[in-house]
């Protein structure tokens, strides 16, 4: 029953995705968007990542796409003009790109599952997971901190380039 | 669910015959039905009493003609609404403007599964509930941008504009002013939650010292802000902005947004007696996890709920609307760095606690009853 | 083990099995988060079903269909370029939400080690905090006109 929710939402996801890169109308296609995000959503608790799940739809769903709509209005993307149809040298970047990435991620999933990553149906019986707050506190709080401040860094950083890139406008 | 279902199962003999899978999925159905009514049904009361509470604040009488004191006249203004005509702008954007109230109603309803409304009396009894809760609700302003973009007029899109701006700001403050209980706590399981809190009635969150009781005020805050009442309703301000991101919406597009507008209400007094004001307990030892007594407490819950949204009508119709700039001043030099403050506050207190006395709660209390001793002298 | 089977698994007890609906009991709590997200979609789609049966039809004009303004005709598109503030105060909610996201696995983990926890937060806090104060500083959110 797991299996089936979860390629339904990965299938979901993936469509969803699909429509969205491929809307004319850029409100419809961040629709799509906030679709892609709940499919993803479903996949993490599905996955038993809770936190991770809640935090998809808080910050992914609440906060990116609101930003996204106010760049659509803001720059009123509605009315333009859909443009020329891309060119070969673009199709070429986007195939290769692709490709690229099929490629890494295979690869990526072969290491991985040498590595004994993927623990078989026997050994996930006995394991229990925790997808809490709890646990990614636990994590990274005490393993992970250094990384934890240093986000603050990028934080600081992205806050400050916000005002910077802005502030002509506002001065 | 699933634990109060095995209990249920295992008490009763003729459900045991049945398949468990068939139990589960029926008992779970009937459960969200019944918030889906709860919320739905309060909700018009909701409206009633604001309207009733209204016209005594201003020495008129509210409506009183529909069923006992006017009880069911959110059934006369649903059947009303409901036999409008829908009228959607030529120039709006159709597919939209369709979807964006029921992503409101989605983003304001849905969250009410994780909120317990008396010991087990919950749909998902979750560790991330809380936390869920305020994610659930974020979606609310995806819908509110939708619907002024897709009514394509100017009052709606400016409407739609500053809501937007205040919602998002407002959920800063709300975000770490619950997340100081969740630091005492230690858990996001409202259920959990609000079992701490039983015993006397010093034992509710709001009373664990100085920074714990601002919380409260600060989450209170900013959930009227978040829900766009008054003194924060500027967005709709219907002198300047006509009826702001839903003035194009008509009929039961309108009602939707209404009923998502006091369920959200309910939803944030409801997480607010939760929160802080101890869940189900009374205010003095009593068991009330008990088959039957847990609807006791679901009673006692309910009118800590029915107070709050009292309060909250009771400041709509008491002070007058913010200018723009000072609701965006309070959200960013106000209330975004009291939370904060808060929230290290209650960590040093419960730091403080542990180091000095060797209890985690000590300091708190010990502050508060300074506190206390000092208001009383 | 091949990463196959290992992604897709054997299919599990269907829903009027032993275990049903889900793999923990954690995981059982979001059936109804679902359920509820469909009934509030049926609800909402069955009144709006319901209200255009009920619901009464007049022949539209280009006056009723038309934007409101006051009774005026409309007299240029809605969709206009906006202030970059709403932006700036979007993309900064962005970034502090994230902060409020950090605070939450830290807030219930407190309770475990609280003076590590805590000087560790009050340096995130501190760096976010001159942030704050730059943003506050270059009057990014006051919409007062001067």
């Amino acid at each position: 029953m797991t299996q089936v929710l979860f390629l339904t939402f990965g299938a979901l996801a993936l469509a969803a995705a699909a429509l969205c890169v491929t809307r004319r109308n850029a409100v419809a296609s961040a629709l799509w968007l906030v679709v892609m995000f709940f499919g993803l959503a479903g996949c993490y608790v599905l996955l038993e990542a809770y936190f991770v799940a809640a935090v998809q739809v808080l910050v992914y769903a609440g906060a990116i796409m609101v930003l996204f709509l106010f760049v659509i209005m803001l720059l009123d993307l509605r009315k333009e003009a859909p443009g020329t149809a891309p060119g070969v040298p673009l199709r070429f970047g986007a195939v290769a790109a692709a490709t690229l990435f099929l490629v890494v991620a295979g690869l990526c999933l072969v290491d991985a599952d040498a590595r004994g990553l993927f623990p078989d149906a026997a050994a996930r019986e006995g394991l229990t997971l925790d997808g809490g707050a709890y646990a990614i506190g636990e994590a990274l709080f005490t393993r992970w901190v250094l990384a934890f401040e240093v986000t603050s860094i990028l934080l600081l950083g992205a806050i400050l380039g916000a005002v910077i890139l802005t502030k002509r406008r506002l001065t | 669910m699933q634990q109060w279902l095995d209990d249920l199962i295992a008490g009763t003999a003729w459900l045991q015959a049945l398949p468990t899978g068939l139990v589960y999925t029926i008992g779970i159905l009937v459960a969200c039905k019944l918030i889906l009514l709860f919320s739905s049904l309060l909700a018009g009361e909701v409206v009633w009493l604001e309207r009733r509470v209204s016209g005594r604040m201003q020495a008129r009488i509210g409506p009183n003609r529909v069923g006992p004191q006017g009880l069911l006249q959110f059934l006369a203004d649903g059947v009303k609404l409901l036999s409008k005509e829908d009228v959607i702008p030529a120039t709006a954007d159709r597919p939209v403007f369709v979807l964006a109230p029921i992503l409101v109603y989605l983003g304001a309803f849905a969250a009410f599964c994780v909120i317990p409304f008396g010991y087990g009396l919950v749909a998902a009894d979750m560790n991330v509930g809380l936390f869920l809760v305020l994610a659930i609700t974020s979606i609310e302003v995806v819908g509110v941008i939708m619907a002024g973009w897709a009514s394509n007029s100017k009052w709606a899109v400016l409407g739609a504009m500053r809501e937007v701006a205040q919602m998002i700001s407002y959920e800063l403050p709300l975000g770490l002013s619950a997340l100081a209980i969740a630091l005492l706590a230690g858990t996001l399981n409202l259920t959990d939650i609000a079992l701490q809190q039983e015993g006397w009635l010093w034992n509710w969150y709001v009373f664990r010292g100085p920074f714990a009781f601002a919380a409260f005020f600060l989450f209170f805050t900013a959930a009227l802000a978040s829900l766009k009442r008054a003194p924060f309703d500027l967005p709709e301000a219907e002198s300047e902005l006509v009826a702001g991101f839903h003035t194009e919406y008509t009929g039961f597009r309108f009602a939707i947004f209404f009923l998502a507008e006091y369920s959200a209400m309910i939803l944030f007094s409801m997480l607010a007696a939760v929160l802080f004001l101890g869940g189900w307990s009374p205010g003095f030892p009593v068991d009330l996890t008990g088959p039957a007594a847990r609807w006791i407490g679901f009673g006692i819950l309910f009118a800590k709920t029915a107070f709050l949204l009292f309060v909250m009508i009771w400041v709509r119709w008491s002070l007058p609307r913010f200018r723009i700039d000072k609701v965006m001043y309070l959200c960013y030099k106000v209330l975004l760095p009291l939370s904060v403050v808060c929230v290290l506050g209650l960590s040093l207190q419960v730091l403080l606690g542990e180091v000095l006395w060797g209890d985690q709660s000590a300091f708190g209390r010990w502050l508060m009853g300074l506190g206390v001793h000092g208001g009383i002298r | 083990m091949s990463v196959l089977s290992s992604l897709v698994g054997p299919l599990g007890p269907g829903p009027l099995g032993a275990a049903p609906l889900a793999a923990s009991a954690d995981m059982a709590e979001y059936v109804p988060v679902l359920v509820m997200l469909v009934f509030a979609l049926l609800f909402a789609a069955l009144n709006l079903g319901l209200s255009f049966v009920l619901g009464k039809k007049a022949p539209s004009n280009p006056v009723k269909d038309a934007a409101y303004e006051c009774g005026m005709p409309p007299l240029s598109e809605a969709h206009q370029r906006f202030s970059v503030k709403f932006y700036l105060v979007a993309i900064l909610f962005v970034l502090f939400d994230i902060e409020v996201v950090f605070l939450y696995p830290w807030a219930v983990y407190f309770q475990q080690m609280p003076a590590f926890l805590f000087f560790e937060m009050l340096l995130f806090i501190g760096i976010l905090l001159l942030g704050w104060w730059y943003v506050m500083r270059k009057g990014a959110v006051n919409w007062a006109r001067e």
